[in-house]
């Protein structure tokens, strides 16, 4: 067995100047990563946290040599990544089980791949089974299990290989909350306990709770392009205990990160819209959970203000759900968030307080102040003979900023908020935009 | 690791306690054994052209005559699993090779499959002189042609579907490229490759009964086969002789149906990516057997074994890292070049053609030509309709009755797998009685066999409606036309898109044995491009033959690409359930 490494320093995974662009078809190359520098070092967990589109999940691809890095270099133990190496394993966030091969036969998948005989691997596998807590199910497959009971086959393909340095692909987000919390709890207790030859775990997450309760470190990555905006140790002794004063401060600073848009809390309203140019990738909110959101913290017990992990816990919102929410309601000037919590504005006072009528009149106002691509819409409309345009030209616009996904998802958005408002009106079925009465 | 290699009855003992299945399993294997050496001993015996092969009519040598069919039958389906296993592979690994292989697929897909018998028999004569053997090859090239596009599509198709993080486990986990292919893709693709082949071999069973009859330069050659005792049938005249053979076939159809269909359909279910449903069958008892049976599992046991060596033999070394990848500095320039030398073979090609027809066609035949084909396009459009005003109304009606569904549909995959050319003498006869018109009573023979895929599909689409919607209709009171126009037809749509393509696909290809059609000496003609073909092939003009089919196969490509498709994307979009 290996023996624990006397430099306990040692870094496992360096990770220096990495950057990744993706290149899009007619469009220049998109920056989605953007010079990181990053280290594990033996013994330690590290949680990588950021919003969705942040590229900790590309980083973590690159890391494990998944995917190839448009500049910089990964080295495990000083040599260098350039494909999958031997010593790392993964978890995936979708389990990536193969559907036709029983639980023991998925185990033995990557024993199999290195040419382990018969005999070694069925006692090996059935070894990490046992160990994940997974022994009776050796026969069973995939679909006959619990979302829990799949992700526990994930945790023992990893771990049956005996890997160096495991990395975790948001492992608990496709399960209830429950069911992750058990989950992780075993994890945790393996890694404590040295059962497992494990000697480095990064994660990625986006539930702050979680990462606070696992990691040593913390990276939160910012947004467009990603990169790292801070590091925070967390040098709470294991088990941790969420209910001390000493977990909600580091809770509530990774919240303040995370819902405070760098730059932008400095900025006075005249200067808004040429900061959110066409560039910025517009939260996609639902107009009915903004509402909902909206009257929620302007009712009692929140009366207009509110601790953010509070918010989200009693409102049973995942830390990405309640991210779009706060930053759609940022965005529209409807709320201000500070040191982890949220404020209601005098302008989001009066939209909860109006009726539907007005309220469809605040929230286009509110867009037309605020949102520069809605504005630009409504401009090329009224200009144009029609009055219509085709969705196409805007998508081309924003595809000259953001991915072809990220694009449409952000025109579904704005054509959501512009309907909603009562902008312009927008046909399905011939793809144009319109200032006609729908 | 060397007392692997040992008798595997060494190492499962207990596997070898005979199970009760055994009792049936064991006669069935040795059996087929058997037959099948008898068989293909009987494919390679020397064979001059101008002999005769003597087929009787006796009904007793229809099981003789079957097995050979079906042995046909066989070998043309492993030859298609094998193509289309290498072709998708290749197709959807390499950028390059898709741009090439994929096009090309699409236009085999439009050429009639009796065409390829037409073109490619003489040269399989060639390969095998003076033996049966040339013949044998040509006809089950032919069977394979009806599948293999099918099957290759439905692989390709597949392959570039498998879900992005099982292709990140695998190579997170060390598969090579070999082990990958086998443990995952292969495994993906199963379920909807077993589906598409079974359909195929549906399929199959019509050009077997047609192929097995083949024509060289005016000399008939008869396989011994069904295909070829059902021709003899038609040159005596003699019903009673088809009727034999259509009981044969039913025979046969039903053995497949219950030795492989059901059984490797269920066995697909295993692979199926999806949660379990609730379309869960019960096991087939032929499934059960093969799964119970000891003997059988000492097959599988050394199959095991051999696949296990061979994934180690071709395992990746293990290394820390690997090597750096290739740079793909010149990627962007050797693509282009390699555009335009494929942009430059297909305009070679087609210049090739032009020159081959045009030496002996001159314009005015080529219009000749493309008006037949719109004539046989008219045919197919009329057709269409009329099987869907017939079909849809009664799918519809069986569809919202799941009981009786349940009960039809076994049988309306029997009728689709049933060759409708052995109905043909009936039809023909009859006309010939009759006195009637072959240019509209010979148009029924094209569609005889694929409207099925019309009901079928409408059933299934029927099904796939959620009560809820009709329990709506029903609560807001939408009756009669309006429950037609708003809620069936647009619910349905897609899946009657899917069955209106195929069998407008089978219409074209089933043109060449239909609009020709002899009872005896009288020969009854439609004016039609299949009809042409099959009289220029009957003749051996090979120019002609060429003509006929670039023709007819630009004809299906166009319409698959003005009508089909469009009306594919639309139901798409649109109409899609979710």
């Amino acid at each position: 067995m290996d023996t624990i490494a006397t430099a306990t320093e040692t870094a496992l995974i360096t990770a220096s100047g990495i950057s990744k662009t993706y290149q899009q078809p007619d469009h220049a190359g998109r920056l989605v990563l953007d010079h990181i520098d990053f280290a594990l070092k033996e013994g330690e967990i590290v949680a990588i946290l950021g919003k969705s589109g942040s590229g900790k999940s590309t980083f973590l691809r690159i890391v494990a040599g998944l995917t190839a890095p448009t500049a910089g270099t990964v080295s495990y133990r000083g040599h260098p990544v350039h494909g999958p190496a031997q010593g790392i394993a993964m978890v995936f966030q979708s389990f990536a089980l193969f559907p036709w091969l029983t639980v023991l036969g998925n185990v033995e998948l990557g024993l199999e791949a290195q040419g382990v005989p018969r005999d070694e691997r069925r006692q090996r596998a059935v070894a990490a089974i046992d160990l994940i807590g997974l022994d009776g199910f050796e026969s069973a497959y995939p679909k006959e299990l619990s979302g829990g009971m799949r992700q526990r086959v994930g945790f023992a393909r990893a771990l049956v290989v005996n890997p160096d340095v495991l990395l975790l692909d948001e492992p608990f987000s496709a399960l209830d909350v429950l069911t992750a919390e058990t989950l992780r709890g075993d994890i945790e207790e393996l890694w404590m306990q040295r059962r497992v030859p494990t000697k480095g775990i990064i994660f990625v997450s986006h539930n702050i709770e979680e990462a606070v309760e696992m990691a040593d470190r913390i990276i939160v990555f910012g947004s467009d392009p990603g990169c790292i905006r801070a590091e925070i140790a967390v040098p709470l002794p294991r088990w941790r205990d969420p209910t001390l004063p000493a977990f909600r401060r580091i809770v509530d600073e990774v919240y303040t990160l995370l819902t405070t848009v760098p730059g932008r809390e400095t900025t006075r309203r005249g200067a808004r819209s040429d900061t959110l140019s066409m560039q910025y990738r517009l939260p996609d909110a639902s107009i009915q959970q903004l509402v909902g959101l909206l009257d929620v913290l302007t009712a009692a017990p929140f009366n207009g203000r509110a601790d953010l992990p509070h918010l989200a816990d009693n409102e049973n919102l995942t830390t990405d759900d309640l991210m779009v929410l706060i930053e759609a309601l940022q965005l529209l000037g409807f709320a201000q968030v500070g040191g982890g919590d949220i404020e209601v504005t005098p302008q989001g006072r009066t939209f909860a307080d109006a009726d539907l009528q007005r309220r469809k009149q605040i929230f286009a106002e509110s867009l037309l102040r605020n949102i520069g691509f809605i504005v630009h819409i409504r401009r090329v409309l009224d200009e144009r003979p029609g009055h219509a345009a085709p969705e196409a030209r805007f998508l081309g616009e924003l595809e000259d900023h953001l991915s072809e996904e990220e694009a449409q998802r952000v025109l579904e958005t704005v054509i959501n908020w512009g309907r909603y408002a009562e902008l312009f009106a927008y046909d399905y079925d011939r793809g144009v935009l319109s200032l006609e009465n729908p | 690791m060397q007392q692997r290699w040992g008798l595997p009855i060494v190492a499962w003992p207990s596997r070898l306690r005979p199970s009760y299945w055994d009792g049936v399993a064991l006669p069935l294997v040795i059996g087929l054994i058997m037959l099948i050496a008898w068989a293909s001993q009987q494919m390679s015996v020397p064979y001059h052209p101008g002999q005769t092969l003597a087929i009787s009519l006796d009904p007793w040598h229809l099981p003789e005559y079957g097995l050979r069919t079906v042995l046909r039958m066989i070998v043309a389906l492993l030859a298609s699993l094998a193509f289309s296993l290498a072709y998708a592979a290749v197709a959807a690994k390499s950028k390059r090779a898709e741009k090439l292989l994929i096009p090309i697929l699409d236009i085999l897909q439009s050429v009639p499959i009796l065409g390829f018998l037409s073109i490619t028999v003489t040269g399989f004569i060639a390969l095998f002189p003076g033996s049966l053997l040339g013949y044998e090859c040509a006809a089950i090239f032919a069977i394979f042609t009806s599948q293999a596009w099918n099957m290759t599509f439905s692989l390709y198709q597949s392959f570039i579907a498998v879900p992005h993080d099982l292709r990140e486990a695998a190579r997170m986990y060390h598969l090579s490229p070999w082990q990958s292919f086998w443990q995952l893709e292969v495994p993906f693709a199963l379920p909807q490759l077993v589906w598409n082949m079974m359909m195929s071999v549906s399929g199959g069973w019509f050009f077997v009964v047609a192929s097995e009859a083949i024509s060289v330069a005016n000399n008939q050659v008869l396989l011994p086969g069904i295909g070829s005792y059902i021709s003899l049938a038609i040159d005596q005249r003699d019903l009673g002789a088809v009727g034999y053979a259509i009981l044969t076939m039913l025979v046969l159809i039903l053995l497949y149906d219950q030795m492989l269909f059901r059984p490797l359909l269920a066995w697909g279910q295993r692979f199926k990516f999806e949660e379990l449903g609730e379309d869960e069958v019960e096991p087939p008892w032929f499934l059960v057997m093969v799964q119970r049976a000891r003997i059988i599992s000492l097959f599988t046991g050394g199959f095991d074994l051999c696949a296990d060596a061979l994934s180690r033999a071709t395992r990746r070394a293990p290394k820390i890292a690997l090597g750096p990848r290739q740079g793909s500095r010149h990627a962007g320039a050797l693509d282009r070049i390699w555009s335009i030398a494929l942009g430059l073979g297909a305009a070679a090609t087609l210049i090739e053609i032009v020159h081959f027809v045009m030496a002996e066609a001159g314009l005015s035949e080529i219009a000749h030509v493309v008006a037949l084909g719109f004539a046989t396009l008219i045919r197919v459009i009329v057709l269409i309709a009329l099987a869907s005003l017939v079909w849809v109304p009664i799918g519809v009606w069986i569809g919202l009755r799941p009981r009786v569904a349940h009960r039809v549909q076994p049988v309306i995959q029997f009728l689709a797998a049933f060759p409708a050319n052995l109905f043909f003498p009936i039809v023909v006869s009859s006309i010939v009685i009759y006195g009637l018109d072959p240019q509209v009573w010979l148009s029924p023979l094209m569609i005889l066999g694929t409207q099925w895929y019309i009901l079928f599909n409408v059933i299934a689409g029927t099904l796939a409606l959620p009560t809820d919607y009709q329990l709506v209709a029903g609560n807001l009171g939408v009756r009669n036309f309006l429950w037609w126009r708003r809620l069936v037809l647009p619910g349905i749509f897609p899946a009657y898109v899917t069955g209106a393509v195929t069998a407008s696909g089978g219409s074209w290809n089933a043109s060449i044995v239909a609009e020709i059609a002899k009872w005896g000496d009288t020969t009854l003609q439609a004016t039609g491009i299949g009809a042409y073909i099959a009289d220029m092939t009957a003749k051996g003009d090979f120019p002609r033959i060429a003509l006929g089919i670039t023709v007819l196969s630009l004809y299906v490509l166009l319409i698959n690409r003005l009508l089909w498709r469009r009306l594919y994307n639309l139901a798409e979009e649109r109409l899609r359930l979710d």
